[in-house]
């Protein structure tokens, strides 16, 4: 994913002059490209990522479009305050860009392990919160922050992900996206980010007859494609690489209760939420072990 | 141009005004800061109040957002809106006149009132500017206290190592902030050679003295450029100088009025 990012970064700088991209030490192997075909558009600003996001609404108010790269918590909790007064308060035109999502980088310890930043970022007004499944997904949301003015998060897993979806796709923002469309059962989960893969072969190789979709946009929320999941199926199962607190799960039980408060629902189905159930890891793990040690499997019972 | 003399004292009367009216607090880093702003607007910026975002203006960025007196009496007495305006609508409901610094209002490039913010973004600005070979020049305008904050330093580190010569960051060196002396809190010194080392030029002058401040404000340097401006918190009122509780204190009836006959404004 970080290799679709960047080279669909490069894409859209070579269109878009006002495109630049800052980095906090981090990216080797990764953002070399960029850097060497835009050295004008392009710092590593150090270490110091408070800095970095302020040096990002510092460029944005004189209207670059910045993209500011790193791991996880670093470019997102290490600096919140920033993100929430400097950038999302003066709705400046700075997309945070997060490699490591979940416990892509799992045996790097808890440091590393990006388990709540879906949570403290979907609660900032005006962020617009995405988390590809695929490296279509990334492609797409790429450029849907190229396109869109404000603040953004792209949470991106690491590198060596599958492609999904099988067809073309296009992001039309904040729609959820089918994975298996399938009318004839009761059950339908909807996934955020890139555990979906697990999602997909759990369903397949276990033959639970489930309908799956991608939920790209975790704030906002496409409430009116939950709304018509929640109407079709019987039981919602939400699966994310994040703590239960706050995540992806709960903007979906706060979106369908609210529909069912205000009478748009007319019933609720009932929603079983798979995330990390608020806790940390102490151990070292690769993802997929991580990932199962934190129950992030799908399973009929 | 403005007799910065004069701006300074209609600052202060501004400032005070504001603090008395409406209950509001900061007043001593308001009249600590008083001078540098009247030099700032008065004389040394490149600005238009008739058109605030005119795109060849210098910026100024005021980090020390919880002293909003001095920067909003600065614009309004600048012309970017009516003093009236503010004296009536400052901290009412509804109003962009909040108490610490809201960049809804004209002039002001950043909302502040967290520490730590405005000099980074001031560099990011001033990077900006550099990338695109722009003339403006960028200011900062920090508090001493402030410097606790490790962003602060982050943005020192940065701009020193980028040679961001078109930016200075104004230091409203007080000698107390929030909850006492500076020296006592966490020690500054040595400032000077601090900045020094981190790459900037320095200049060290008496926030009062205006002249002092004009040649500062045009020194050409191939570095930032850290002003240290030696200041008295509560500046221009005697029973206010030096003392932190004015950091809190609203001016009551019979405050207000000394401290006006101080300052030379009439009795409204």
């Amino acid at each position: 994913m970080r290799t679709t990012f960047i080279n669909t970064l490069i894409l859209e700088a070579r269109q878009n002059p006002d495109i630049f991209l800052l980095c906090g030490d981090l990216g080797y192997s990764v953002l070399e490209p960029f850097a060497s075909e835009f050295p004008d558009r392009f710092l590593n600003v150090g270490i110091a990522e408070q800095n970095m996001m302020q040096i990002a609404a510092g460029l944005a108010l004189e209207g670059y479009k910045v993209f500011v790269y790193s791991i996880g918590n670093f470019p997102t909790l290490r600096c919140m305050e920033q993100i929430r007064y400097d950038v999302c308060y003066h709705n400046l035109d700075v997309k945070v860009v997060a490699v490591g999502a979940g416990y892509a980088y799992g045996p790097l310890s808890t440091s590393h392990h990006t388990t709540e930043d879906l949570a403290m970022l979907r609660s900032i007004p005006g962020m617009v919160v995405t988390a590809p499944s695929d490296p279509k997904e990334a492609e797409a949301l790429t450029r849907y922050h190229c396109q869109y003015a404000g603040p953004g998060y792209l949470r991106i897993n690491k590198a060596g992900e599958p492609i999904l979806h099988k067809t073309a796709i296009s992001v039309v923002a904040p729609q959820i996206l089918p994975l298996l469309d399938r009318q004839d059962c009761e059950t339908v989960v909807i996934s955020t980010g890139a555990i979906t893969e697990s999602a997909l072969s759990d369903i397949e190789e276990n033959s639970l007859g489930w309908a799956l979709w991608s939920m790209p946009f975790v704030n906002p929320v496409d409430r009116q494609g939950l709304i018509q999941l929640a109407k079709q199926y019987q039981t919602i199962i939400t699966l994310e690489e994040h703590q239960l607190n706050a995540g992806a799960g709960s903007a979906i039980i706060e979106t369908l209760m609210d529909a069912f408060a205000s009478g748009e629902l007319q019933t609720i189905p009932k929603v079983h939420r798979i995330a990390i159930p608020n806790t940390f890891q102490h151990v070292a793990g690769s993802q997929q072990w991580l990932r199962l040690k934190s129950g992030l499997k799908l399973s009929k019972s | 141009m403005h007799d910065t003399v004069q701006l300074a004292l209609l600052i202060r009367q501004t400032c005070l005004t504001l603090c008395h009216t409406k209950n509001a607090s900061h007043l001593g880093g308001a009249f600590s800061v008083a001078d540098i702003m009247a030099v700032l607007y008065g004389h040394s910026l490149e600005h238009n109040p008739q058109q605030p975002r005119m795109p060849e203006r210098d910026r100024l960025f005021y980090s020390k957002g919880h002293a909003c007196t001095a920067l909003y009496s600065a614009l309004a007495h600048s012309g970017y809106f009516p003093v009236e305006q503010l004296l009536n609508e400052f901290t009412e409901n509804g109003s962009f006149f909040t108490s610490h610094v809201n960049h809804h209002v004209p002039g002001v490039e950043l909302s502040t009132g967290s520490l730590g913010h405005a000099l980074g973004v001031a560099a990011g600005v001033t990077l900006a500017g550099e990338r695109r070979h722009k003339d403006y020049r960028v200011y900062a305008i920090l508090s001493d206290g402030e410097l606790d904050e490790g962003s602060n330093w982050e943005a020192i580190l940065f701009a020193g190592h980028h040679h961001l010569s078109r930016l200075t960051m104004v230091i409203d060196y007080n000698k107390i902030q929030s909850f006492g002396h500076v020296e006592d809190v966490l020690g500054l010194e040595p400032l000077a050679d601090k900045l020094t080392a981190f790459g900037w030029a320095v200049a060290e002058v008496d926030g009062h003295d205006h002249e002092a401040l004009k040649t500062v404000f045009s020194m050409a340097t191939s570095q930032p450029l850290a002003v240290i401006a030696h200041t008295v918190k509560g500046k221009g009122v005697s029973f206010m100088e030096n003392q932190l509780a004015w950091h809190y204190k609203s001016p009551k009836h019979d405050e207000y009025a000394l401290a006006l006959a101080e300052l030379g404004g009439a009795q409204p």
